[in-house]
C-alpha cells in the first residue's frame, strides 16, 4: 500500500522523524486556516501518488492569506496525470540550504535491507543513479543487527553530507531504519531531506509503501487504507478476495495462480489479442470465486470475449465448471466464454459443462487454442 | 536419483492438525511419501490419521528420525515455525505458507543463512517439491508427474509448473525432480540452488527452468549456466506482456523502472546458452525434443 505525502508524514512522525509543521486539507477553508496557523510564507502541496506533481503546477509557495486561497482553489481539484487532487497538504515554507536523499528498502539480490544516501536530493534519484551513480552510497544492512548511530554517521559521510548535517542525517537514518522495520514498510523514502540555514535537519516529503502481508499486526493503519483509490472495478474484485489488475485490451482473463494469469496474458499478445485485466482466482478457488471472477468481469464493457484458463492442482476443475454454470444463471454474461481446463477433475469439469456448450460457451483443449479463439471472437470474427 | 527429496527422506508436518496441512500432508502420505509425524503445540500425543503428533518439532525429530518438515502453518506464525525446525537440525524445510510478512521473511532468511547453514528452506509461498515416484512435500498432484527422469524442472510459479509437469508426462517424459521456489522477494531456495543441484545429479539429463518477472535471480541463472551447466536448458519467462509498476499477483513478480522485464530476462538466458520458449506448452515442445536427441 502507497501512501500520500500527508500520510507519510504521520507516519513518520510516529518515529521521531522530524517534518516541517503542517496539516492536511480537503477543502481551500481549511487549507487557509492550516497556512495561518504555520505562518507565511506556506507552501500548498497536491496530495497525489504520481511523480512531477510540481512541473503539473501541483506545490505553490504563497505569501498571504490571499495567494493561499487562491493557490488551494487551483490546485484542489486539479488533474494530475490523471490523477484526481482531494487533498492538500500546507506546511510552513522552510528555508532550505542544502537537498539530501535517503531511502531503505529490500535489496532482493543480497537478501539484505539496504540504505541509499546521497547528498544529491530533492532531484528524481533514478536519474542521479544514471548521471552520477558515485554520488549514492549503497549500504547493507543485515536485518538481523540493524544499524548503529556510528553507521549511520559512516555512510553520511561517504554520502558527502555536508558537515553541519551529519549528525542530523545521522539520527535520522536511524529512526528511518526503525520505522522501516517497525513500520513493516517495503520502501521509506526522504527525498529531499533538507538542511536549513540554523544547522537543522527535516524531511521535506515523504514516500512510504507498506507490506500488506503485516496488516494484521497494524490497527493503525485503517485510516491509510480508507484512502487507497481503485478503480471500481479493482475495489470490487479486491472485496470478493480476487486479485484483480485492470489493463487496456479487450480480451477479460481468469486464471487460477499467478504465473498461470500472467502467462495467459503472454498467449493472448501472441496470437494477437489484447487483455484486458489480469485476474488470478487464487489457490483452491471454487464455484464462488469463479462465479465472482465472472461477475468483475462483466461489468467491463470493453471486454468482447473472456478467457478461461485453468489448470487444476489444489483448484478442482469440477468446482470451477460448476461456478461458471451457476455464474450463468446469476448474471446475463454479455462477452462469449472461451474455457481451458486441465489438471484435477478435468474430465468430470468437461462434463459438467457439456450440455451447456454453445457459440457462448467453447471449450477449447489446450491454452494456445482456448486463447485464439478468444482472440479471434474479440476481434469481431467467429469461433474458429 | 533426484535431488533434495527421495524415498528415504522421512517428513514431519508442521500444522498437520490444521485443515490444509491436513490435506496436504495425508495427500503426500498417500502418494507414498514418508510421512512420520506432526507438530501441532498443544496436540502432542493425539494423531491425524495413525501420523502421531508431537508438541514441537524437537520432539517429532528425536521420536521419528525425520530429516524434513513441510511447514503448513498461517503467516503470522510461519518463519517462527520454519526456524523452529532449523533449530532443531531439520536439514530440508519446505514452506508453502503466503502472505508472510517481508521484514519477518527477511529476518528469517539471514538468520537461517547466518545460523543455521545446515538447513535448506524451500519457499516459502511455493508449491514445493516432488521427486516422481519417491516423495512428494508440497501441494503439486502428484498424479500430474512421470517417475523416471530424465528432466529437471524449477520454477517460481505453481500453475505453470504443472502445467510444464503435465505436458511432458502427457509426452511420456519423465521428471527426476520438479521444485517450485516460489513467488515471493526473498526465497530461501534459488534458481542457482537448483540448478547446481540438476547439474549434479547424474540421472538428470537436463531442465525445464520457469521464470517471471521481478528480480534479477533468472539473469543471475543465466550466468550461472552460462560458466557452470554441461546439461542443455529451456527456460519459459512468464509476464512479457505485464506492466510496470503492478505486482502481478506473487509479491515478487514486479518490475519496477526498467528492472525485472521479461525481456530482459528472456535475452540473459539466450545469451547464456539456454532455449527460451514462448509459452509453457512450447517449453514443454522443445524439451521432448532435446531429450529425444539425447537417446
Amino acid at each position: 500500500m502507497d501512501l500520500f505525502e500527508y500520510q507519510g508524514k504521520q507516519f513518520f512522525a510516529q518515529y521521531g522523524i522530524a517534518t516541517s509543521p503542517g496539516d492536511v486539507a480537503s477543502t481551500v477553508e481549511d487549507a487557509v486556516a492550516i497556512a495561518d496557523k504555520v505562518g507565511y510564507p506556506a507552501v500548498i502541496k497536491a496530495q497525489v501518488q504520481v511523480g512531477g506533481r510540481g512541473k503539473a503546477g501541483g506545490i505553490k509557495i504563497v505569501g498571504n492569506p490571499e495567494e493561499a486561497k487562491v493557490q488551494a482553489g487551483n490546485i484542489l481539484g486539479m488533474d494530475i496525470k490523471g490523477h484526481l487532487v482531494k487533498r492538500v497538504w500546507v506546511e510552513h515554507a522552510s528555508d532550505i540550504e542544502k537537498e539530501y536523499y535517503a531511502s531503505f528498502t529490500l535489496d532482493r539480490s543480497a537478501k539484505l535491507h539496504m540504505a541509499m544516501v546521497s547528498a544529491k536530493g530533492g532531484v528524481e534519484i533514478e536519474d542521479v543513479a544514471v548521471t552520477d551513480p558515485e554520488a549514492i552510497v549503497k549500504y547493507h544492512v543485515n536485518p538481523l543487527d540493524g544499524i548503529t548511530l556510528a553507521e549511520a554517521r559512516d555512510i553520511a559521510v561517504r554520502a558527502g553530507i555536508d558537515e553541519p548535517a551529519v549528525e542530523g542525517v545521522s539520527e535520522i537514518l536511524v529512526k528511518l531504519y526503525d520505522a522501516f522495520v517497525k513500520g513493516d514498510a517495503d520502501l521509506v523514502e526522504i527525498n529531499p531531506l533538507i538542511l536549513t540555514p540554523e544547522h537543522k535537519v527535516h524531511a521535506l516529503d515523504a514516500k512510504v509503501t507498506l507490506d500488506d502481508a503485516a496488516a494484521f499486526r497494524h490497527p493503525e493503519w485503517e485510516p491509510y487504507r480508507a484512502t487507497q483509490e481503485f478503480d471500481g472495478r479493482e475495489k470490487l474484485a479486491k472485496e470478493l478476495g480476487l486479485n484483480y489488475i485492470g489493463l487496456d485490451g479487450n480480451v477479460g482473463i481468469i486464471a487460477n495462480g499467478a504465473g498461470l494469469a500472467m502467462s495467459t496474458l503472454d498467449v493472448v499478445n501472441q496470437v494477437g489479442g489484447e487483455a484486458a485485466n489480469f485476474l488470478d482466482l487464487g489457490g483452491g478457488a471454487d464455484a464462488n470465486t469463479m462465479t465472482s471472477a465472472l461477475e468483475v468481469i462483466n461489468t467491463d464493457h470493453n471486454v468482447d470475449s473472456v478467457l478461461i484458463n485453468i489448470f487444476g492442482g489444489i483448484t478442482r476443475c469440477d468446482l470451477i465448471a460448476n461456478g461458471i454454470i451457476e455464474a450463468l444463471s446469476r448474471v446475463e454474461i454479455k462477452a462469449p466464454l472461451v474455457i481451458r481446463l486441465d489438471g484435477t477433475n478435468a474430465a468430470e469439469a468437461r462434463e459438467i459443462i457439456e450440455p451447456y456448450v454453445s457459440d457462448k460457451l467453447i471449450v477449447r483443449p489446450t491454452m494456445l487454442e482456448a486463447a485464439q479463439t478468444a482472440v479471434n471472437l474479440a476481434n469481431g470474427g467467429d469461433a474458429k | 536419483m533426484s535431488i533434495f527429496v527421495d524415498s528415504d527422506t522421512k517428513v514431519i508436518v508442521q500444522g498437520l492438525t490444521g485443515g490444509q496441512g491436513r490435506f496436504h500432508g495425508l495427500r503426500n502420505r498417500d502418494y507414498g511419501t514418508k510421512v512420520v509425524g506432526g507438530v501441532t503445540p498443544g496436540k502432542g500425543g493425539t494423531d491425524v490419521e495413525g501420523i502421531p503428533i508431537f508438541e514441537s518439532v524437537e520432539e517429532a525429530v528425536a521420536a521419528t528420525g525425520a530429516t524434513a518438515s513441510f511447514v503448513v502453518v498461517p503467516p503470522r506464525f510461519a518463519a517462527e515455525a520454519v526456524l523452529e525446525a532449523a533449530r532443531a537440525g531439520v536439514s530440508f524445510v519446505v514452506c508453502i505458507t503466503e502472505f508472510i510478512p517481508a521484514q519477518d521473511e527477511a529476518r528469517m532468511y539471514n538468520s537461517l543463512r547466518r545460523d543455521y547453514p545446515g538447513t535448506r528452506l524451500l519457499g516459502p509461498n511455493c508449491p514445493g517439491v516432488i521427486s516422481p515416484g519417491q516423495c512428494n512435500i508440497g501441494i503439486t498432484s502428484g498424479d500430474i508427474a512421470l517417475a523416471g527422469g530424465p528432466v529437471g524442472i524449477v520454477s517460481r510459479s505453481g500453475t505453470l509448473t504443472y502445467q510444464a509437469l503435465y505436458d511432458l508426462s502427457q509426452k511420456g517424459v519423465g521428471q527426476t525432480t520438479c521444485v517450485g521456489i516460489g513467488g515471493d522477494p526473498v526465497p530461501g531456495t534459488n534458481f542457482i540452488d537448483c540448478l547446481a543441484a540438476f547439474e549434479a545429479d547424474p540421472d538428470t539429463k537436463a531442465v525445464i527452468m520457469i521464470g517471471e518477472i521481478g528480480g534479477s535471480e533468472e539473469e543471475r541463472a543465466a550466468e550461472f549456466i552460462r560458466e557452470h551447466m554441461t546439461k542443455p536448458v529451456v527456460a519459459y519467462i512468464a509476464g512479457v506482456t505485464a506492466p510496470a509498476g503492478k505486482k502481478m499477483g506473487h509479491a515478487g513478480a514486479i518490475i519496477s523502472g526498467s528492472q525485472g522485464t521479461a525481456q530482459a530476462k528472456m535475452k540473459a538466458l539466450e545469451e547464456a546458452g539456454v532455449t527460451v520458449a514462448k509459452n509453457p506448452t512450447q517449453a514443454a515442445e522443445l524439451m521432448v525434443e532435446i531429450v529425444s536427441k539425447l537417446k
